[in-house]
C-alpha cells in the first residue's frame, strides 16, 4: 500500500510539473487561479503542523510536541535555519519526555 | 539589464544555485530521518525522493501516512501540494522554451527553488542558467540528504524518545513561515489549522488535512486579491 502511495503521488506530482510546461498559459494564469494555488500550501501546511502536533489518532492531545512546536515558533522568528528549527522542536521534545 | 560579464554572472548563478542546493539538503536530511520513523522502508523513502521531488508533497504524504491516515487522503493532500508547481512551470515555459525530451526533464526539476531563482534573474539566458543549475544542484544534494537522513535514523533507535514525533510538525511550519507573508495568508493558515484540529475527533486521519484545503480554495476563490503565488524559499 505504501509502494503504491509513493508511485501515485510521484505520477501525480510529475504530471502536474509536465502540465505546466505544456499547456498555454492562458488557459490557467488568471488571478483567481493564482491566489487559490498560493492559499493551498498555506492551508494545508498549517493543518498539517497542528494536526502532527495536536493530535494522536482522532483524539487531540496536548503533549510535549507543543513545547517542540513552540520552539519551533520561536526559532522562526528569530530566523534560525531549517535544520535548527527541526533539531531543537526535537530536543525540547525529548527532554521534556525524559524529565517528564 | 546585466551589468556583469557574461563568466561573472554565470560564476555567481552557479554559486548561488550550489549554496541553494546545500540548504535544501538540511531539509532532506530531515525529511529522510523522518519517512523512515513513520514507516516507510530506506527505499520507499528514497524513491519518494528520487521521483517525487517535491519536498512539501514528500513530508505530507509522510506526515498522513504517520499518523494514521489512509494512502488516498495522504496521497490528495501531496497532490493538492504539487499543485503549485503546475503555475511554476507555466511561468517558466516562455523563458525555457523546452521541447520534447528537454521538456520531460525540466518538467522534474520544476519546484519552489529553481522557480523562484529562475524568476529572480534580469535575462533569459541568467534564468535558465539558474534554472537547470539550482534544479540540479537541489536534486543531487536532496536525494544524498534523503539517504543519509533516512539510514540515520533508522540506525538511531526509538524515534519517540528523541522526540522525532515533535520535529514532524516543527518541519511543516518551517515550510509554512516563507508563505506567511501578509494577513491574508496569516488568516488561511490560521483557518486552515483550526478546521483540521476540529474535524480531527470525527473523521478519520488525513480526511481533516484536505478539508483544510478546501477552505484555502474556498478563500482563494472569493478574494483573488490577496495572494500571489508564492516564490521564495519554503518547500521544495
Amino acid at each position: 500500500m505504501i509502494w503504491a502511495a509513493v508511485l501515485v503521488t510521484s505520477a501525480g506530482c510529475y504530471l502536474a510539473k509536465l502540465a505546466g510546461l505544456s499547456v498555454p498559459e492562458r488557459y490557467l494564469d488568471s488571478p483567481r487561479v493564482r491566489a487559490v494555488a498560493a492559499l493551498i500550501p498555506v492551508a494545508l501546511l498549517a493543518a498539517l503542523a497542528a494536526v502532527q502536533t495536536f493530535a494522536s489518532g482522532q483524539s487531540l492531545v496536548l503533549d510535549a510536541r507543543a513545547a517542540g512546536l513552540a520552539f519551533a515558533f520561536v526559532a522562526l522568528l528569530l530566523r534560525a535555519p531549517f535544520l535548527v528549527v527541526v533539531v531543537g522542536a526535537a530536543a525540547v521534545a525529548a527532554l521534556l519526555r525524559a524529565v517528564g | 539589464m546585466t551589468t556583469q560579464s557574461w563568466p561573472v554572472q554565470r560564476r555567481k548563478v552557479l554559486r548561488d544555485a550550489t549554496g541553494i542546493g546545500l540548504a535544501v539538503g538540511t531539509y532532506g536530511l530531515s525529511y529522510g530521518a523522518l519517512a523512515t520513523t513513520s514507516g516507510l522502508s530506506v527505499l520507499q523513502t528514497c524513491a519518494l525522493s528520487v521521483l517525487t521531488f517535491t519536498g512539501g508533497s514528500q513530508f505530507a504524504l509522510v506526515g498522513v501516512l504517520g499518523s494514521g491516515g489512509s494512502a488516498a487522503s495522504g496521497v490528495a493532500t501531496a497532490l493538492l501540494l504539487g499543485s503549485r508547481n503546475t503555475l511554476y512551470g507555466l511561468r517558466l515555459a516562455p523563458t525555457l522554451q523546452v521541447r520534447g525530451a528537454r521538456r520531460a526533464v525540466a518538467a522534474h526539476l520544476t519546484i519552489d527553488e529553481s522557480t523562484a531563482m529562475a524568476v529572480a534573474q534580469d535575462d533569459n539566458q541568467s534564468a535558465r542558467l539558474a534554472f537547470w543549475a539550482t534544479g540540479l544542484a537541489v536534486f543531487v544534494f536532496w536525494n544524498v540528504a534523503t539517504l543519509l537522513g533516512a539510514v540515520g535514523a533508522t540506525a538511531l533507535g526509538d524515534p519517540k524518545a528523541l522526540g522525532l514525533d515533535a520535529a514532524v510538525g516543527a518541519a511543516f511550519l518551517a515550510l509554512l513561515w516563507p508563505r506567511l507573508r501578509d494577513r491574508g495568508a496569516w488568516v488561511v493558515a490560521l483557518l486552515g489549522a483550526s478546521v483540521a484540529l476540529a474535524l480531527t475527533p470525527l473523521v478519520s486521519p488525513g480526511l481533516p488535512i484536505l478539508a483544510a484545503g478546501v477552505v484555502a480554495v474556498a478563500v482563494g476563490l472569493r478574494i483573488p486579491a490577496v495572494a500571489q503565488p508564492a516564490q521564495g524559499g519554503g518547500a521544495t
